[in-house]
C-alpha cells in the first residue's frame, strides 16, 4: 500500500485555492491526455479565457465521459506517494466546512495572493489550523506574476505573516512564491524566479511527514463501551495515545479505580498483547470493576486531570452565540458533561487577534470569534492540557442539537486530584405549577428508583449498600440509604418483631423509599426482609421499573461463619427468637433484578454488577 | 500502522460510536461489496457480533443471486435481516422495467420510499450505510454522522461541522442520522481490504466466460457489466490500479440527468 498525506487547501478568497488544486492535478499527470487542450479550446470558443479554478468543475459535468473526478476530495500522486486534497474549497467560504475538512489533515497549504497582500481570512484560517493541532503549515505567496516575480514583494510578505504567525505559536515549514495558474514553482522550478532557491510546491509535499505517531506519550485509552459477549466483559475503545500490554494496571479516570489488562481483544486479527495508539481494540480486566462509557483508561504513573474546571480556547460556529449563565453540553473523547461559562478573560476576532468590543461577560463569543475563557463542568472530567496530549486536551461544545464551538484546553497548574465535593449548583429553575418528574430527571441527569437489598444477616447488604452509596455519590448521582437502625428509632420505633410488626415495618420503609425515588432520589435499603409477600407488596406501591430487587444471596453456613454481630451464636443458644435463617424462615426472591453471590465475588464485584446494571439497562435506567 | 489498518481502526470507531448513541440503529445492507465490508467492519468491532438488525431494501429486480448469497451468509453469520419493499408500488407497476416510470423516478420509489416506510415501521433513528466519498460528487459532501429530517431530506449547504471524532449524536425528535462508516475509503481500499481479510464477495464482481463483470451492483435492467478479464480479487484491484472509468459507470440511473442523482440524493437516497 503506497504512502498517502492528506492535506488541505486554506486562504483567503480568490487567492487561488481552486486555481491551485487545479493546476496541482494537472501538473501531476492526474489529467487524461487530450483533456487541457480540449478544455482550453472550448473556453476559447465561448470567447471566456480558460480557468484552472473551473477545471473541477468541467470535468465533473463531464464525467459521463469518463473521467473519475471529484470536487471534494482530489487524489494525486507524486513518486513518492499519493496525496488526498479534502474538502477542497468551493467557491463560496464557509468555515464549518474548512474546519471540517482541516481537522483531518496532517499538512496545510495556506495561499495568500501577493497582490493583495494578507488578508482577514489568511490569518483566522491560520490561526483556526493552528488551534486544530495541524502543525505542518507551508505558506504559498500566491500570483507573483502580477507583482512581476519580485523578491521583494515575497519577502515583505513572508516577513510580516510570519511575524503574525509567531504571535499566536505557530511556525511555518516554509513560504513559497508561486504562480498558481501559470504553474511557476508548483511542479518545476520557475524560469521566472531565478532568486528562488528553495523547492516546488510538489517537492515540498514530499518532505511533509505523515501525522506522527502518538505512540510516545502516557496511555490514554477511553472507553467507548462496555460489550457483553461471549461471557466475556469488555471494555472497547481506541488507544488515543501511548500503548496498552497486557498485565498493565490501569486507573480509570474520574474515580480513580483501578485493574489490570487481562487480555486484549480484536476479531479475525493476529494476537497480540499490545496495542498502540489509534487502534480500536477491547480489554478484559483481571478484576471487575465499575467502568462505564466516558472513563478515561491510563497507566498509575501517568493520569490526567480530574477536575469540574479548566481553562480553554473555544472557537464558535454556533448561530446562537456561547453565552455565560447558559447550560451546554461539552465532549471530550467519550466523555459528556454539562458545562458553562464560569468567566470570560477574553474574546478576540482570530484574524486580528484584537479583543472585540463590548463587554464580554454578557455577549459572550459570537459566531466565528474565539474565546479565552474558564469551563467549569458539572461533574469532575477526566483531561489533560492539549499542548501535552492533545487527544484527551480538547473538545466540542453542543448547543442544543448542534455541535457549535471546538475547544482546546490550556496550560494550567491543575491539582491532580478532586476529592468527593459536592458542586455548588446555581441552576435557577423557574417551574410553573407542579415540577413533574421529568423536569427533576433532567436536572438530576437520572431518574430515582429503589435498590432493595434482601437477604440473610451477615450476607454483606450494609457493606455493598454502603459501597454502592459511595460510588453512585461519586458518579454525581443523588444516592441515599435508608438505615434499618435509624428507622426503628424513629418512625418505626413502636414496631416490635413480630411477623405483623415486621411486615409493617417494612411496608414503612417502602412508603418512605417511594417518596425518595418520586423525589428523583437512588434509595438504597438494606433489610433482611424475608417475606417474599412484603417485599412484593413495596414492589406493587412503586411505579414501574422502580423497584429494583438485589438478591444478596450467601449459605446460611457462610453468613454464620462471618457473623459480625454475633448474632447467629445467640439465635443457635436461644437467646434470639425468631432469628432469620435459623428459627425464622427467609423466602428468596423468585426474580430479583440483581443477585449477587457474596461467597464467590468480592464485594467490588457485587458494586459493579449493580452498577453494571444501572448504566446498562437501557431506559428506564439512563443515568 | 499501514493505510488499510488506520481505515479499519477509524471505521470500527465510528461504528461503536453509532451503536453507543443511537437505540434504534440498523444497517443497509445491499449484498454489494461496500456493505459486505462494512458487515464485516461491525463484526470487527463487535468482536464477531452484529448487534444490530441489518435492512434490506427489495427492489425485486435485484439479480437472483445476490438473493441466495445474502440468505446464505444471513445464516452463516447469524444476522438479524428486516426486508423493506414498496409493494403498493410494485402492484400497480409504475415502474421503470414496467415502463411507466423513469429510472430515476423507479429508484426513487422502490428504494427511496420503500427504505423510509421500513425505517418508519420499525422507528430507527440511526441508519449505518456504506457509501464512500470517491463514489460520486454529491457523496463527496458527505460527513460521517450525517442528519436527516422527518422528511428524510439532505441539507447538503448547511451540514454540521465534524472535527475530531465528534459526531452530530444529538438530533431533533423525528429526525434521523446517516452514519457512513466507509466514507473514507475508496474503491481501491475496499478490494484490497477484502484481499487482506478474505471476505467472502458475491461472484457476480468476477469476470465470467464472456470477459465480464460487474463493477457495482444493482438492479438488473438498469445496471451493466463491464468489459474484464478480472477473475480473482488480486486481478480486480491490479485492473482499478489502471483505470480512469468511474465505478459508478454500469449504473444507468446516474447519467438520465446530471442533477438526477443529487436531487435523489438530497431525497434521501442512500
Ligand atoms: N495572475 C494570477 N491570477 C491567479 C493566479 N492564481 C489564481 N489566479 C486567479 O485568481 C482568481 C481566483 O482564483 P481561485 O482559484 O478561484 O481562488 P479561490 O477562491 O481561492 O479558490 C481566478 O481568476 C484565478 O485565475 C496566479 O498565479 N496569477
Amino acid at each position: 500500500m503506497p504512502d498517502q498525506l492528506k492535506i488541505v487547501i486554506v486562504g483567503h478568497v480568490d487567492h487561488g485555492k481552486s486555481t491551485l488544486i487545479g493546476r496541482l492535478f494537472h501538473d501531476t499527470g492526474a489529467l487524461p491526455e487530450g483533456k487541457l487542450e480540449q478544455l482550453q479550446k472550448a473556453a476559447d470558443r465561448r470567447g471566456a479565457p480558460f480557468e484552472w479554478a473551473n477545471l473541477m468543475d468541467a470535468l465533473q459535468s463531464e464525467r459521463d465521459q469518463n473521467i473519475t473526478i471529484d470536487t471534494a476530495q482530489i487524489w494525486f500522486r507524486t513518486p513518492a506517494r499519493q496525496y488526498v486534497i479534502i474538502d477542497a474549497p468551493g467557491h463560496k467560504e464557509f468555515l464549518k466546512n474548512m474546519i471540517t475538512g482541516a481537522a483531518s489533515a496532517e499538512a496545510a497549504l495556506l495561499l495568500i495572493d501577493a497582490h493583495e497582500g494578507i488578508q482577514e481570512n489568511s490569518r483566522r484560517h491560520g490561526y483556526l489550523l493552528n488551534l486544530l493541532g495541524i502543525r505542518q503549515i507551508a505558506v504559498l505567496v500566491n500570483k507573483m506574476d502580477l507583482e512581476n516575480h519580485r523578491e521583494n514583494r515575497f519577502r515583505q510578505i513572508e516577513a510580516e505573516f510570519r511575524q503574525w504567525l509567531s504571535s499566536i505559536g505557530v511556525v511555518p515549514k516554509i513560504f513559497i512564491p508561486i504562480s498558481a495558474r501559470h504553474g511557476d514553482n508548483i511542479a518545476a522550478k520557475s524560469p521566472n524566479m531565478p532568486w528562488w532557491q528553495g523547492p516546488t510546491v510538489l517537492e515540498m509535499l514530499d518532505e511533509f511527514n505523515a501525522s506522527e505517531s502518538l505512540d510516545g506519550l502516557p496511555l490514554r485509552f477511553p472507553i467507548q463501551d462496555i460489550y457483553r459477549f461471549d461471557h466475556r466483559r469488555i471494555l472497547a475503545g481506541r488507544v488515543e495515545s501511548g500503548v496498552i500490554n497486557v498485565g498493565d494496571r490501569l486507573v480509570f479516570s474520574p474515580a480513580s479505580k483501578a485493574s489490570t489488562v487481562k487480555t486484549i481483544e480484536r476479531w479475525n486479527a493476529p494476537v497480540s498483547d499490545r496495542a498502540v495508539a489509534g487502534e480500536s481494540i477491547g480489554i478484559t480486566l483481571t478484576e471487575q470493576i465499575f467502568v462505564e462509557r466516558g472513563a478515561i483508561a491510563a497507566l498509575q504513573t501517568a493520569p490526567p486531570y480530574e477536575l469540574t474546571q479548566f481553562k480553554a480556547r473555544v472557537f464558535w460556529l454556533g448561530r446562537q452565540p456561547f453565552l455565560p449563565g447558559k447550560k451546554y453540553k461539552l465532549k471530550l473523547a467519550t466523555q459528556e458533561a454539562q458545562c458553562q461559562i464560569e468567566s470570560v478573560d477574553k474574546v478576540i476576532d482570530a484574524s486580528s487577534l484584537e479583543p472585540v468590543p463590548g463587554n464580554c461577560k454578557e455577549r459572550g463569543v459570537g459566531r466565528y470569534e474565539v474565546g479565552e475563557l474558564t469551563l467549569r463542568t458539572r461533574r469532575p472530567i477526566a483531561f489533560d492540557a492539549a499542548a501535552e496530549i492533545p487527544p484527551t486536551g480538547r473538545f466540542v461544545i453542543v448547543d442544543g442539537f448542534d455541535v457549535s464551538g471546538g475547544g482546546i484546553i490550556a496550560d494550567g497548574n491543575y491539582p491532580r486530584r478532586t476529592h468527593d465535593s459536592h458542586h455548588r449548583s446555581d441552576n435557577i429553575y423557574w417551574s410553573r405549577g407542579k415540577v413533574t418528574p421529568g423536569q427533576r430527571e433532567t436536572r438530576n441527569g437520572h431518574r430515582g428508583c429503589v435498590l432493595w437489598l434482601t437477604g440473610l444477616s451477615g450476607s454483606g447488604k450494609s457493606t455493598i449498600a454502603t459501597e454502592l452509596e459511595r460510588e453512585l455519590f461519586n458518579l454525581g448521582r443523588h444516592v441515599y440509604i435508608l438505615d434499618g437502625d435509624n428507622m426503628r428509632h424513629g418512625l418505626c420505633s413502636d414496631l416490635g418483631f413480630s411477623h405483623k410488626d415486621r411486615t409493617e415495618n417494612i411496608r414503612r420503609i417502602g412508603e418512605v423509599a417511594k417518596l425518595f425515588a418520586d423525589a428523583g432520589v437512588i434509595c438504597i435499603t438494606a433489610f433482611i426482609s424475608p417475606y417474599l409477600a412484603d417485599r412484593d407488596l413495596v414492589r406493587s406501591i412503586l411505579p414501574a421499573d422502580t423497584f429494583i430487587e438485589v438478591y444478596v444471596n450467601a449459605p446460611v453456613s457462610v453468613c454464620e461463619q462471618r457473623d459480625p454481630k454475633g448474632l447467629y451464636a445467640k439465635a443457635r443458644s436461644g437467646q434470639i427468637k425468631n432469628f432469620t435463617g435459623v428459627s425464622a424462615p427467609y423466602e428468596p426472591p423468585l426474580r430479583p433484578e440483581i443477585e449477587l453471590h457474596t461467597d464467590s465475588s468480592t464485594a467490588a464485584e457485587c458494586v459493579a454488577s449493580v452498577l453494571d446494571f444501572l448504566a446498562c439497562t437501557v431506559p428506564p435506567y439512563r443515568f | 500502522m499501514d493505510h488499510l489498518s488506520k481505515l479499519e481502526n477509524q471505521s470500527i470507531y465510528i461504528l461503536r460510536e453509532a451503536q453507543n448513541k443511537f437505540d434504534r440503529l440498523a444497517m443497509l445492507w445491499s449484498i454489494g461489496k461496500d456493505s459486505t465490508v462494512l458487515l464485516w467492519l461491525a463484526r470487527k468491532a463487535f468482536f464477531g457480533h452484529v448487534p444490530f438488525p441489518l435492512v434490506h431494501v427489495d427492489t425485486t429486480y435485484k439479480i437472483p443471486s445476490m438473493i441466495e448469497y445474502r440468505d446464505r451468509l444471513c445464516k452463516e453469520w447469524n444476522l438479524k435481516l428486516v426486508v423493506g419493499r414498496n409493494d403498493e408500488v410494485l402492484k400497480s407497476g409504475v415502474t421503470y422495467p414496467g415502463g411507466k416510470a423513469t429510472r430515476v423516478e423507479c429508484c426513487g420509489t422502490l428504494k427511496k420510499d420503500a427504505l423510509k416506510q421500513i425505517l418508519d415501521k420499525h422507528r430507527f433513528t440511526g441508519v449505518i450505510v456504506g457509501v464512500r466519498r470517491d463514489e460520486e460528487p454529491t457523496r463527496a459532501k458527505e460527513r460521517y454522522f450525517s442528519p436527516r429530517d422527518k422528511n428524510m431530506e439532505w441539507n447538503v449547504d448547511d451540514q454540521p461541522p465534524e472535527f475530531w471524532d465528534q459526531f452530530k449524536t444529538d438530533f431533533a425528535p423525528g429526525a434521523h442520522v446517516r452514519i457512513h462508516p466507509l466514507l473514507h475509503w475508496t474503491e481501491l481500499n475496499v478490494w484490497e481490504y477484502i484481499e487482506r481479510e478474505n471476505i467472502p464477495v458475491i461472484p457476480l464482481y468476477f469476470a465470467n466466460g464472456a470477459g465480464e463483470r460487474y463493477r457495482s451492483l444493482g438492479c438488473h435492467p438498469c445496471t451493466s457489466p463491464i468489459k474484464s478479464h478480472a477473475r480473482t480479487v488480486a486481478e480486480i484491484i491490479a485492473e482499478l490500479r489502471l483505470t480512469k472509468t468511474p465505478e459508478r459507470s454500469g449504473r444507468a440511473q446516474d447519467k438520465e440527468s446530471e442533477d438526477a442523482f443529487e436531487k435523489l440524493r438530497r431525497d434521501g437516497y442512500m
